[in-house]
């Protein structure tokens, strides 16, 4: 991916738009926006994929996480033309009403959410977080880091799920329902 | 947020040469916290630089240390074989430093980078002598628990907010810089400045120069070493 990426010259006078593709959920998207609009608002807004939350804007609450080539980061906090190229997947790309994710079963099962704002960036966060988990990345409660990690234990799902706040508070029925997920291997 | 010209370098040659004509360029790295000032009009670059392209990566060094590119994520230093079995105080501290996501897209460079976390340098209503020189500091006499005990002046006593950063100061790291016209290597504890007299100077970074990568000597104790952090509260105050 990265060295398949042309380079660009400056490409824009101040007060125009330029035209961008980026790569969501497995389709090509192509969209005319100004380099100031971020991930988030290329997606909430001028995609259409509402799936994604803003919270608050500023990276403290992890409401707008999405997956970029697997890793979750936070769509306010960075540019949508920074993404040119890149494998974008959010909430509306894991799993449909028809075919839900194992995570939006579990979810479900194990009361993961009351209001569901957060939801979408809980769930994306897990997925990343599973994945980084079995990259063998520590954490910060992760006692040897020169070793693996060898039990996602309660202590590790709540330090590695910090990012994402719940103003419901249904944190437990969210570490339930990653747990769960994570032990029945069935998430990708 | 302010308009600007967004400029995508894929070599070290190219982000070097667009930034040197322009004073009021900026690279950006993953956006964390450029774009969260940006938005504050706290910064209000011109054109924007993207370095996260470049590829320099961690390898080791042949003195036996190891090097890490400007533009690796702090996720990527903390999950290296090289950093965990030999440097983990630079893991710990980078995995106390921020959520997974933030993590994932922070560059080494801009982590260095970052502005301080300072509540009247984020408020434009407020007096500050680092955001705008000679305005006075609010935060003297105002809510300074997050404020500097050592190294504050009579004009600023904002702190760098990096966990990354104590590691690498304590591991003797230095920093190799470039410009269009040349290099420089700079030892880690001489890079940032103390606020002094001028404490809108933050670094010795000019503004032509990218910081390329960040080099830690081999330190065999550095095998045992842990980073402990002592503070309020964590990184991320987390009601999970």
């Amino acid at each position: 991916m990265k060295e398949q990426t042309p380079s660009t010259q400056n490409r824009r006078a101040p007060s125009s738009t330029i035209q961008i593709t980026l790569e969501i959920n497995g389709a090509a998207h192509t969209l005319e926006i100004e380099p100031r609009v971020s991930l988030l608002d290329a997606l909430r807004e001028h995609l259409h994929l509402t799936g994604t939350k803003k919270g608050c804007n500023q990276g403290a609450c992890g409401a707008c996480t999405v997956l970029c080539n697997g890793d979750r980061i936070l769509s306010c906090l960075t540019l949508a033309i920074q993404y040119e190229g890149m494998e974008i997947t959010t909430i509306e790309g894991l799993g449909t009403a028809g075919e839900l994710h194992p995570l939006q079963v579990e979810f479900m099962e194990q009361d993961g959410f009351q209001c569901g704002y957060c939801t979408p960036g809980q769930i994306c966060s897990a997925v990343g977080m599973i994945r980084e988990f079995r990259n063998g990345l520590p954490s910060a409660v992760t006692k040897d880091v020169s070793a693996r990690p060898v039990e996602l234990s309660e202590e590790e799902i709540s330090e590695r799920m910090s990012g994402n706040l719940c103003r419901c508070g249904a944190y437990l029925g969210i570490r339930t329902a990653i747990r769960t997920a994570f032990q029945s291997e069935v998430i990708p | 947020m302010r308009e600007f010209t967004y400029s995508r370098a894929v070599t070290l040659q190219e982000a070097l040469t667009r930034i040197a004509p322009l004073a009021n360029g900026k690279f950006l790295g993953g956006g964390t916290n450029l774009i969260d000032l940006m938005r504050e009009n706290i910064e209000r670059p011109d054109t924007v630089i993207d370095v996260t392209r470049l590829s320099s990566g961690i390898s080791e060094s042949p003195d036996g240390g190891v090097s890490i590119g400007g533009e690796v994520r702090n996720s990527a230093v903390a999950n290296h074989p090289l950093i965990r079995e030999r440097y983990p105080m630079l893991s710990q501290a980078i995995l106390n430093g921020a959520s997974g996501q933030i993590r994932n897209m922070a560059t080494v460079a801009g982590n260095i980078m970052q502005r301080t976390r300072c509540y009247y340098f984020y408020d434009d209503a407020a007096n500050c002598n680092k955001r705008s020189p000679g305005s006075g500091c609010d935060a003297i006499d105002g809510f300074n628990r997050i404020h500097a005990i050592l190294g504050a002046s009579e004009r600023c006593i904002a702190t760098h907010p990096s966990d990354m950063c104590v590691a690498l100061a304590a591991l003797d790291a230095t920093v190799n810089i470039e410009s269009a016209v040349g290099k420089r290597t700079i030892p880690f504890n001489s890079f940032h400045c103390l606020p002094g007299e001028t404490p809108h100077v933050e670094t010795v970074l000019a503004h032509d120069e990218l910081i390329t990568s960040v080099e830690l000597p081999p330190l065999p104790f550095a095998k045992r070493s842990i980073y402990a952090k002592c503070a309020i509260a964590r990184a991320m105050p987390s009601p999970w």
